[in-house]
């Protein structure tokens, strides 16, 4: 099994956020950031499929539905080795807290419910440090969907997990598919050792246990800039994947 | 009235009857792709390995003549040919700033994409697929590079064993001279400019290529496959590959 960047010596610590899609999982990893950063902290924030090289030929196969269980897996391996190799490794390297929005165990659930072999695909991701803090959203599956049906009734393909066929409804074939990946995750959470957060609070309960986990296990002290650095310029309006989901008291939560 | 008919081995010859392949008995490296199921796979997967300037191309324009000729129809494979990432891979080689692992990944997504969609459905139809290069020069390239031997015997589980594998061994010097005759200029991945061993191409190429013949060498001894003397000239190479072929053809051989 693979070690945590602390075991392996390095003077960063990688931080991943792992959830289903509508889990808020984005929200809460983007307000870690803003807390870290405006400590002063050295703070870098990366997302899941975002290789600039990598980007053309994945959407130009997901457009075209070119990929298959293989294929798709391996295009979002290549896409994670240009992260993790030009950016996450020489950031850490650098001594910065690295932000991850999803790790490899996307891949790890995703492309074990597609239908690859579960040691096949962990071993292509070996050469990937271990996260040091990996939050978990928890979420009832029903408002997760809610929160992603409600607000972009347009499912992509293979977001819906259309390649599996599970059913010809793509907003059927999503809950099939999402609850099949919850499956997977809670399945790795102990072996990987997932903090697992309440994703049915609300945002800012959520976050005050982020926060306090984040503190608890790094000692956030060693990741000032030096003193002289300007402070980091504010972040560009987010684009919201959503729309805010209605409060919270008013849906039937048991 | 009826004319009689000729003797049977006559009568065979005289309609150019068509040989049929021997069966095939496929099977995968590792897992292999999920729903294949490789006694399916009646065709036969001749692979063709060697550096730039080997002969590879030359051989494999003859081998599909010949193959046609004899009534087999053929598929033509070889690395960086994907619809899904070749023109991808193509422009992020030629800036030359992808890492090992992402390298090695995409050009293993590159391999899946023709495997599934070409190589495996041709098979499937009885076709003769001829790859102009597979996993092993993928593997060398890379385990030069320092990629872990065990983690690209994973990744190429997916693969399929070939019928045949011919690596046509062509010294350092002669490539080297081969190259310059038709290019006047060498590779830069070829020379394995990326690798440091030396400013100068000229010796970057000698080095480099050195190095990956002792690699394939070395997986000569794993994975069994036919070594060929590419010093011969072009018409001994094919004279030497066709009767392998035959013989792969009509079950005698099995390289693999």
């Amino acid at each position: 099994m693979n070690k945590t960047f602390a075991q392996l010596g390095f003077p960063g610590r990688l931080i991943a956020v792992e959830g289903l899609d509508g889990s808020g999982k984005s929200t809460q990893i983007y307000l870690l950031k803003r807390w870290l950063e405006l400590q002063g902290l050295k703070v870098y924030f990366s997302e899941w499929n975002s290789s600039e090289i990598v980007k053309a030929a994945t959407s130009k196969g997901k457009k075209r539905e070119l990929l298959t269980p293989t294929t798709f897996s391996l295009i979002h391996a290549t896409d994670f080795a240009d992260r993790y190799e030009r950016h996450l490794v020489p950031l850490l390297r650098a001594g910065y807290l690295v932000l991850c929005d999803r790790y490899i165990f996307t891949a790890f659930a995703r492309d074990v419910v597609r239908g690859c072999p579960p040691q096949w695909v962990r071993g292509i991701y070996r050469f990937a440090g271990l996260p040091d803090v990996t939050f978990f959203f928890k979420a009832n599956l029903e408002i997760s969907l809610h929160r992603i049906l409600d607000a972009r009734p347009q499912l992509k393909y293979f977001e819906a997990g259309m390649d599996l066929h599970l059913s010809t409804d793509p907003y059927e074939s999503f809950r099939i598919f999402q609850g099949r990946i919850l499956e997977q995750y809670l399945a790795m959470s102990t072996e990987f050792h997932f903090l697992m957060v309440d994703a049915n609070q609300r945002v800012e309960a959520q976050q005050n246990v982020v926060r306090e986990l984040t503190a608890a296990r790094i000692d956030l002290s060693q990741y000032r800039r030096a003193a002289e650095s300007p402070a980091p310029p504010p972040s560009p309006p987010r684009k919201p994947k959503w729309k805010p989901p209605a409060p919270l008291e008013e849906t039937d939560v048991p | 009235m009826e004319a009689p008919r000729p003797p049977r081995r006559n009568r065979r010859a005289v309609a150019g009857r068509v040989q049929l392949p021997a069966p095939s008995h496929h099977r995968f490296y590792g897992h292999g792709i999920p729903g294949t199921a490789p006694d399916k796979l009646t065709g036969k997967l001749i692979v063709v390995e060697g550096a730039d300037g080997s002969g590879r191309s030359t051989q494999i324009a003859r081998l599909v003549c010949w193959l046609e000729a004899s009534g087999h129809a053929t598929v033509q494979v070889g690395l960086k040919r994907s619809t899904l990432v070749s023109e991808e891979l193509e422009k992020a080689q030629q800036g030359n700033i992808l890492s090992h692992a992402t390298l090695s990944l995409f050009y293993a997504t590159d391999f899946a994409d023709q495997l599934e969609n070409m190589i495996l459905p041709a098979l499937k139809a009885g076709f003769m697929v001829l790859a102009d290069r597979y996993i092993y020069t993928l593997m060398a390239r890379d385990m030069v590079r320092g990629m872990d031997e065990a983690w690209l015997r994973n990744l190429y589980g997916i693969a399929l064993l070939p019928d045949a594998v011919f690596y046509l061994s062509v010294s350092p010097e002669e490539l080297v001279q081969r190259n310059f005759a038709k290019n006047a200029a060498l590779d830069y991945w070829e020379s394995g400019m990326d690798l440091g061993l030396s400013g100068d191409w000229f010796d970057s190429f000698i080095k480099y290529q050195t190095i990956m013949l002792r690699q394939f060498k070395r997986l000569q001894s794993i994975y069994g496959f036919d070594i060929v003397d590419g010093h011969q000239s072009v018409e001994a190479v094919n004279a030497e590959l066709r009767k392998k072929i035959e013989a792969v053809l009509s079950g005698r051989l099995h390289t693999n």
